[in-house]
């Protein structure tokens, strides 16, 4: 088992309504020399979260204490650039297990359901709605659960459901990731092997 | 029935499909380097795996290298300990490493073709989201991420959803001076950044024809900044001359075989896309970008567009705000202090050599500090060959050596805060080439032109 089984959460959410964040901006490169998979939560949102002399810039949701929970709801074409799947690790190390925009790179969101970070595409108009929620009242709980495909704003009694394969909804809800399946065809690929020769 | 070049490729590799769910898909040659590595070479201890083919995976150290001095040991300790951990993890598990000093180091999208493992028809992978470079070749090469880095060592596989199609058709002539890298951004400008994500391009029209292979990397380079998984261009003569003789190509009958089964590979009469867009060659001019993501580019000659044109009106005002830019503001004549020729997108000879073309027997201007890094060894060597690095020195510039530099800032080659680069590289996200540098993406002939009068300049106005 590759990681902790997702099934039903709920929690408070923190709000980042920027188009088009990068994944230079979620963790910067100079961040990326690690050879282990640790620590990379403190370095989330770097250059937006600290000044050059490393003190927290109050303006920005992450540092806003109001703001707080395990969803990171996001603006539309999040994830986009390079392929960096330490930007996901930071995200869950930081304590995030969720992020809800209405439009996913894709490299980012393939990277997110390798790890057990959920990545749930919804409507603009919906987005607006939790954005409007959640700038209304910060402590407004949301709940995603996984099995029915729901994203819900308890609040309002508002849901909208979401789309994930059923193959990866699977992984998520076991946490299985590929390589226990790809493990299993090791048979089928050295047929393959044979074919393509190098 | 009638098949995509996509098609043809992709449905060829495919060992299952999985109902809703991602196609197993077997994937020919892999490369790797130190940054997006080690934590796979972890997972496979994690789960006592060895890799499965050790000699479809290629290892380079290129994002954290130094590019002064690769002689002395790196200075950066953590830079060092990632390099040597590619090191030992390639020699534990039998995969060739070409590291610091061997001659055919250098960036990962570079030395895969100039080496002739980048073939027509494969499935290529990598840890780096210019992976779709080796779609120049008529290959399906896209990049990943560390998890599927360890899935293709343990299984020499990757469990992948089909992406959509798309077709982009650039017909007609180009106008003089204007090169590939200006193709690339019109079309991302026209596009957006996130206008091709879901969808694997394929570029046609006498455009891509007529484009050297050098050319077509660029443009397929390019593709993941308007969010495409990938982009290729079908192989024809030019990729068959390009690749005979090259190492690791194939060699007498198999080279036979080979170029029967690449003419194959080609998009057939009457195939569907699930999108296309057609552009004409005449309509483009030499591009500049003035925002903060690759889609924010105009014409050089044109001033910075309303934010009414834009879909994002906040994001748009984040980005001129960081560049300190107005709207309406012309580009042409702006003071810049950086000049950047290199990365897997402009660092190969074909680029040294325009950049050559224009500063021969003019002089870098005082004002602006211009890095120069060869996309290779190999490279390195060509410019060298050619007498490319006289006329650089005769012009007051400096070479360095070989690696991916200041395009990711990942070791020193960073550009100062607040500083503004036109830099031949991919992204002009914030910081990207250092924390507070702001970077304008060009091609190398405008990238020459502005080192040489230290501000904005169009290339058609001085040559």
């Amino acid at each position: 088992m590759a990681y902790d089984k997702f099934e039903i959460l709920k929690s408070t959410a923190v709000p980042l309504n920027i188009d088009n964040v990068d994944t230079d901006q979620i963790i910067p490169a100079r961040f990326l020399k690690a050879t282990e998979r640790k620590g990379f939560g403190d370095n989330l949102f770097r250059d937006w979260r600290y000044n050059s002399d490393g003190k927290a810039i109050d303006s920005f949701p992450l540092n806003n204490p109001n703001y707080k929970g395990k969803i990171l709801i996001a603006g539309k074409n999040f994830g986009c650039g390079s392929s960096r799947e330490h930007a996901v690790w930071a995200i869950y190390d930081y304590g995030f297990r969720v992020v809800v925009s209405s439009f996913f790179a894709d490299i980012f969101k393939n990277n997110c359901l390798n790890i057990g970070v959920l990545p749930i595409q919804v409507s603009d108009s919906f987005l607006l709605e939790i954005f409007s929620q959640i700038n209304k009242n910060s402590e407004s709980l949301f709940e995603v659960n996984l099995e029915n495909q729901e994203f819900i704003i308890k609040e309002l009694n508002k849901k909208e459901v979401f789309k994930i394969s059923l193959y990866k909804k699977g992984n998520m809800s076991n946490g299985y990731d590929d390589i226990d399946y790809l493990l299993n065809k090791k048979e089928d690929i050295s047929r393959f092997a044979n074919k393509f020769i190098v | 029935m009638a098949n995509t070049l996509f098609d043809k490729v992709w449905d060829s590799h495919v060992i299952e499909k999985i109902e809703d769910g991602p196609d197993v898909l077997f994937i020919d040659k892999h490369f790797i380097h130190e940054v997006t590595s080690p934590v796979a070479f972890v997972g496979l201890k994690n789960r006592g795996l060895k890799v499965m083919y050790p000699k479809r995976t290629f290892a380079t150290a290129d994002h954290n290298t130094p590019t002064l001095d690769q002689h002395l040991p790196i200075k950066d300790e953590l830079s060092a300990l990632q390099v040597k951990t590619l090191e030992k993890n390639c020699n534990e598990h039998g995969i060739d490493f070409w590291g610091l000093g061997h001659k055919k180091n250098g960036i990962v999208h570079v030395i895969g073709p100039e080496n002739g493992i980048t073939q027509p028809g494969l499935t290529i992978v990598c840890g780096d989201s210019h992976t779709s470079t080796h779609g120049a070749f008529g290959a399906i090469a896209f990049g990943i991420g560390t998890s599927e880095v360890e899935m293709v060592l343990a299984c020499q596989s990757i469990m992948q959803q089909k992406p959509k199609k798309m077709r982009i058709n650039v017909d007609g002539e180009l106008n003089r001076h204007v090169t590939p890298k200006d193709v690339a951004l019109f079309i991302i400008s026209k596009l957006s950044s996130s206008g091709a994500t879901g969808y694997f391009v394929e570029y046609s029209g006498r455009v891509f024809k007529e484009m050297s292979m050098e050319g077509r990397m660029t443009v397929c380079n390019l593709s993941i900044e308007m969010g495409a998984r990938g982009g290729m261009i079908a192989p024809d003569n030019k990729t068959y001359e390009y690749l005979k003789g090259k190492e690791y190509a194939p060699k007498d009958q198999e080279w036979d075989k080979a170029i029967k089964y690449w003419s194959s590979l080609k998009t057939d009469e009457g195939a569907v896309f699930d999108k296309e867009y057609n552009f004409k060659g005449k309509d483009i001019e030499p591009m500049i970008t003035y925002g903060t993501n690759p889609g924010m580019a105009i014409p050089i000659s044109k001033s910075i567009p309303s934010s009414e044109t834009s879909d994002s009106k906040t994001s748009y005002k984040k980005a001129l705000d960081y560049m300190e830019f107005n709207e309406g503001d012309l580009m042409i004549g702006k003071k810049i202090d950086y000049v950047f020729l290199g990365s897997c997108t402009n660092g190969r000879i074909e680029d040294f050599r325009v950049f050559a073309s224009l500063i021969k027997g003019r002089r870098k201007s005082d004002s602006v500090d211009a890095w120069l890094v060869p996309g290779s060894h190999k490279v390195l060597k060509s410019i060298k060959d050619e007498g490319i690095l006289d006329i650089l020195t005769d012009s007051g510039f400096k070479l360095r050596e070989p690696g991916c530099s200041a395009c990711l800032a990942m070791n020193d080659d960073k550009i100062p805060k607040g500083k503004y680069a036109v830099s031949t590289t991919n992204r002009n996200f914030e910081g990207r080439q250092g924390p507070g540098a702001r970077t304008l993406l060009a091609s190398p002939l405008v990238a020459a032109a502005t080192a040489i009068t230290g501000k904005i300049t169009d290339p058609r106005e001085i040559i």
